[in-house]
């Protein structure tokens, strides 16, 4: 049998309001293990499991008083912008030579084992992102046979582009933490750097040009009543 | 290297057959990886449902050689492999593609069990050993192997008139729970069909949380039943006092 290491939890996700779960995109609500920032830089075992329950209610909550405060109208989708997406969904049946999804998505797997893996350093991180802008052009044509039922080899070419989106935000945000801390093991920044990176998150958004920016936001302070617990321990 | 041959059912509702791929077979590999390989390298519509690939999530159910079991739990080592390895999707549930059939059938069912019903002022304490009757039961991850083996389902299609174990286990669970009151002997005669099971003990067989479904469940169940019912003594009494 063989041993070795794998993804075993992401800390980091979607951006959410604590209360709602409501993100930045208007009506879209995240909760659980895509959602970002619950369990700092490492998550305990079990403590997903609090989170689904009391995040999952909120995102239920803060989704049903969206939907009863919507205008009639506020959610319009553009046909041109609905015709372009299945365009693209499309794409994979139509194709001549594209890549099979499965192939790029096994590259995907080594290059992430490889260069962003559990001991992470600033020349590997960099191949890393190199290879990640290779793959996402190979990923740009794929090919897949068969019909739309149930087609796995389908639902991976969709699969594939949120996947390669979400390598590169761990390998930008994990080359710009100079500094080990929970799950974020650099090998030439060994020791926390509270200074700089015990005060900010890392932040990923889209500039203009629809490409990946990369950033920093200051760490919302914990409110008193936990600040004690957490460093007095319970009483 | 050796190479497994695999036959497997590819179909939807309006019929199929079996497709041979050979495949080569690593160490420590698992039929689910052997469907994988096949995924990747000949045809990436192959349907199948998996999710945690440690036998926990209950979603790759198939018919391995023709016995139920878990994709992702059946060894290729434990297999013979000079023959053809045959894997069809479980026969007891309408196919949707290849091995993905449709389960829902299980969940309505599920519905209609009684829920635990405590006491309004239920003091929340309990022995461990009362915990541990039903903690059994609970172990379940719904595959539905037991279903699918079931001959009450399988061969002669009662699923209008019999839950099957994996339903048995649930209302076991419920019954056995030490802060429930709820009495669901007589939803267990009519609705769950409990008289129907002649304890074969195919489903215990197949179970891969190896929960002793027909012993520890569906007989303790069935004597529930024929106390309540059947008792000739509790007949005659019940006659004098005109029930």
């Amino acid at each position: 049998m063989e041993v070795f290491p794998t993804t075993h939890y992401i800390m980091g996700g979607v951006r959410v309001d604590a209360d709602t779960t409501g993100t930045t995109v208007p009506g879209l609500f995240a909760a659980g293990e895509v959602a970002g920032g619950m369990h700092g830089a490492n998550r305990l075992g079990g403590n997903s499991l609090s989170d689904l329950l009391v995040f999952g209610m909120r995102a239920g909550m803060g989704a049903a008083q969206y939907a009863n405060e919507i205008k009639d109208n506020a959610l319009k989708i553009d046909d041109k912008d609905l015709e372009l997406a299945a365009e693209e969904m499309l794409r994979p049946f139509e194709s001549e030579d594209g890549e099979n999804p499965y192939t790029i998505h096994q590259a995907l797997q080594e290059t992430m084992g490889k260069f962003v893996g559990v001991f992470r350093t600033k020349e590997k991180l960099q191949e890393g992102l190199d290879e990640l802008q290779v793959l996402k052009e190979r990923a740009s044509d794929l090919k897949i046979e068969g019909s739309r039922m149930f087609n796995p080899g389908w639902h991976l070419c969709k699969d594939l582009k949120s996947m390669l989106i979400v390598s590169e935000a761990i390998a930008k945000c994990a080359l710009q933490r100079e500094e080990s801390r929970g799950a974020h093991s650099r090998v030439d920044f060994p020791k926390y750097n509270d200074e700089v990176w015990g005060k900010v998150n890392s932040v990923i958004s889209v500039d203009g040009n629809g490409e990946m920016k990369l950033g920093t936001s200051p760490l919302p302070q914990m409110p008193d009543e936990l600040r004690k617990i957490v460093e007095g321990g319970y009483k | 290297m050796a190479t497994a041959k695999m036959r497997v059912y590819r179909g939807d509702s309006n019929g199929g057959g079996e497709v041979e791929y050979d495949v080569p077979v690593e160490e420590g590999m698992v039929v689910l990886d052997a469907i994988h390989f096949i995924q990747a390298n000949y045809d990436g519509d192959l349907a199948v449902r998996w999710n945690c690939k440690a036998a926990k999530c209950g979603s790759c159910s198939a018919e391995i050689n023709g016995m139920p079991k878990l994709t992702c739990k059946t060894r290729m080592d434990s297999l013979p492999l000079d023959k053809p390895v045959t894997v069809y999707p479980i026969k007891s549930f309408p196919i949707i593609k290849d091995l993905v059939t449709d389960v829902s059938w299980n969940y309505k069912v599920r519905k209609t069990i009684p829920p635990f019903k405590p006491a309004k002022d239920t003091k929340w304490v309990m022995y461990q050993e009362d915990v541990e009757r039903s903690q059994e039961f609970r172990k379940c991850i719904e595959c539905f192997l037991c279903q699918n083996v079931c001959h009450i389902l399988r061969n002669h299609d009662k699923k209008d008139a019999f839950a099957g174990p994996r339903m048995m286990i649930k209302i076991a669970e419920l019954e056995m729970h030490p802060l429930d009151t709820d009495d669901r002997r007589a939803y267990l005669r009519t609705d769950a069909g409990v008289g129907y099971c002649n304890i074969t003990k195919c489903c215990t067989e197949v179970c891969p949380e190896h929960i002793h479904i027909t012993d520890n469940a569906i007989i303790p169940l069935k004597e529930r039943v024929v106390d309540a019912y059947f008792d000739p003594l509790q007949w005659i009494i019940n006659k004098f006092k005109g029930n």
